[in-house]
């Protein structure tokens, strides 16, 4: 006698449909497993919440504890401390694609996914596209906090959208680094710790906090060819409404570097067998 | 050879100076379920996700329905399927996400991806859980959902890695009718289990595999034949009558009587069921009382006793140094 399941495995196979004669094209498969990121974002809107609330603790902390003693007031503090923050949001999100792929790397799902006949850097590509809708996100938490306190930019509130665009495309090359990190490292936590010691030098010897005018010579130096300050720097001009064209290609210049080395030293890394 | 679903050439893979798979010939025939019998860390999930294209051979090669899979690692891809030994499921996703992702990442658009995902889904009675987490699922639903992941695409080769591997016996008979069924639509699969019974119920044909090398082959019935039929295990009401009952067993059957550590149990093999029963008579008739007896099949470490003398090595032995983690 055939017992249900075994008939309906059966018939379950015989009904399949055939193997398509091509396979999906890289571009849809990137985009399907994007959609695969923003589910989990759907499933575990929390990721989202660690992401925002270290920037939003700083801006109210800086702005509160520092803002008279360094620009005489809090309000015109929150001016100059915004943009900056918005950088620092963004670069701290580009870290959680490399701590979301590590985790996600180590399960079993991914053996099905690599023994699939489709382009293989597909969950990476895809990983990276739902990272922008996390950049976003993030940015515009960022900026919503920070007009709520207060924060008006010069330009308008129109002047956030190419700000974002910009900042999108700068975490977007930088996080190549943290990809390449992932693919290298065995827990997501190593990720972490390795990412902030990047982070933490490069977020604060840079003008994000402070003008580096006061600082000493060879620090000001360090600053003015970071390129977390470079990207402050042009978001700060798009914010005040004077968007310099020779910034914007200078904050683009580090990300674009990144990319083309660790983009693909991370896909060397991936297609090297676990 | 096209008739040959699987066909490896000493094919081996070394991690460091750990040989996983230390020259492994393999013919696998199409529609046959083939087992993969042995311990853990035999090599058996080292075998699979070289044969997956997962993982590159050290030494040896492979043809997979008639591809090498090293050369063209895409052409095999697209005619295999592999279930791995940890349920590759996206735990974060639901089932019906599980499987829509799949359909697809396989070329199905819209409406065909979403059918085939509820299919799937009444197919293997996963209907009710569909909107729940996989990370939610019992481990039987989660096999269940990975099998059906397999399965958008009617594979021609599908790698099952340990199916039933800590699942309950419920949701075993129900993998095992699952793959009844799929062998049923003419698919080939290879199999690896710890289960010399799992093997006898589902395979064909029957590899032993140990430290990364095959030590035996052969359908079930001829390993068993090999093995002997099964063993015979007796509780006796009381200690004093021991070596009574171990002069007796030895005097009618050719296996060698191993007493247990309890004080009251014995062991032997026998040949087939008949010789057990004969020697549970003669005991009785000798006034031997038992508080229990039974008669099951060998077990993976009599097989492997049986096959070289000694019992299976676990991974890590308790009275052997800890050694580095295993390279699977």
């Amino acid at each position: 006698m055939t017992r249900p399941l075994e008939r309906a495995a059966e018939d379950a196979v015989l009904s399949a449909p055939a193997i398509a004669a091509r396979p999906p094209h890289a571009v849809s498969v990137s985009l399907t497993y994007a959609w695969r990121a923003l589910l989990k974002i759907k499933h575990m809107p929390e990721q989202l919440f660690d992401v925002v609330v270290t920037p939003i603790m700083f801006t109210v902390m800086f702005t509160y504890l520092f803002g008279g003693a360094l620009a005489g007031s809090t309000d015109a503090y929150l001016q100059f401390l915004l943009p900056g923050i918005l950088v620092q949001t963004i670069v701290f999100t580009s870290v959680y694609t490399g701590f979301t792929l590590n985790t996600d790397i180590s399960k079993g799902v991914f053996d099905r996914f690599r023994s699939l006949p489709v382009w293989s850097p597909g969950p990476i590509a895809g990983a990276m596209l739902a990272d922008v809708f996390r950049f976003t996100a993030s940015g515009v938490i960022v900026f919503i906090v920070g007009t709520l306190m207060g924060y008006r930019p010069e330009g308008g509130f129109i002047a956030v959208i190419p700000a974002l665009l910009l900042m999108n495309a700068f975490a977007f090359g930088f996080g190549w680094i943290f990809t390449a990190l992932a693919l290298s490292v065995r827990t997501p936590s190593t990720v972490m710790t390795l990412a902030w010691l990047v982070l933490m030098p490069l977020t604060f010897a840079s003008n994000i906090y402070v003008d580096p005018a006061t600082m000493p010579g060879w620090l000001q130096a360090v600053v003015a060819v970071n390129p977390v300050s470079l990207l402050v720097t042009a978001i700060r001009e798009i914010m005040a409404g004077a968007p310099d064209l020779q910034s914007i290609a200078l904050a683009l210049l580090a990300p674009g570097v990144i990319a083309a080395i660790f983009g693909p030293v991370t896909m060397w890394l991936y297609r090297k067998e676990r | 050879m096209a008739d040959h679903a699987i066909e490896t050439r000493a094919l081996s893979r070394r991690f460091g100076e750990k040989r996983a798979v230390d020259g492994i010939d393999l013919e696998v025939r199409r529609g046959e379920i083939f087992g993969v019998l042995g311990p853990n860390g035999a090599g058996k999930t080292t075998l699979v996700r070289m044969l997956a294209t997962l993982l590159r051979p050290t030494g040896g090669g492979a043809l997979v329905l008639g591809h090498d899979i090293e050369r063209e690692a895409c052409e095999v891809r697209r005619k295999i399927s592999l279930t791995g030994q940890f349920a590759s499921v996206d735990e974060d996703l639901t089932g019906y996400e599980n499987l829509l992702l799949l359909s697809r990442l396989s070329g199905l658009k819209g409406g065909d991806a979403k059918a085939r995902a509820v299919g799937l889904l009444s197919a293997f009675d996963l209907a009710d859980s569909a909107g729940k987490q996989a990370k939610d699922y019992s481990g039987g639903m989660r096999r269940k959902l990975d099998i059906a992941s397999s399965l958008i695409r009617r594979p021609e080769l599908l790698f099952l890695d340990e199916p039933t591997t800590g699942l309950d016996p419920r949701s075993r008979n129900q993998v095992w009718d699952i793959v009844r069924g799929l062998a049923a639509s003419g698919t080939t699969i290879l199999l690896t289990t710890q289960y010399l019974e799992e093997a006898d119920q589902l395979a064909g044909e029957i590899a032993v595999v140990d430290h990364g090398r095959i030590i035996a082959r052969g359908t079930s019935a001829e390993l068993k034949a090999k093995v002997g039929g099964g063993v015979l295990q007796i509780s006796l009401a009381s200690a004093e009558r021991r070596e009574a009952a171990s002069q007796l067993l030895a005097g009618m059957l050719s296996g060698e009587v191993r007493a247990g550590g309890n004080g009251v149990s014995l062991s032997v093999d026998v040949a087939d069921p008949d010789a057990g029963l004969a020697a549970l008579s003669a005991l009785s008739a000798a006034g031997i009382a038992l508080s229990g007896y039974s008669l099951s099949q060998p077990s993976l470490d009599e097989v492997f006793f049986a096959l070289t003398g000694r019992p299976p090595e676990p991974e890590t032995a308790p009275d052997s140094a800890p050694k580095p983690e295993a390279a699977e």
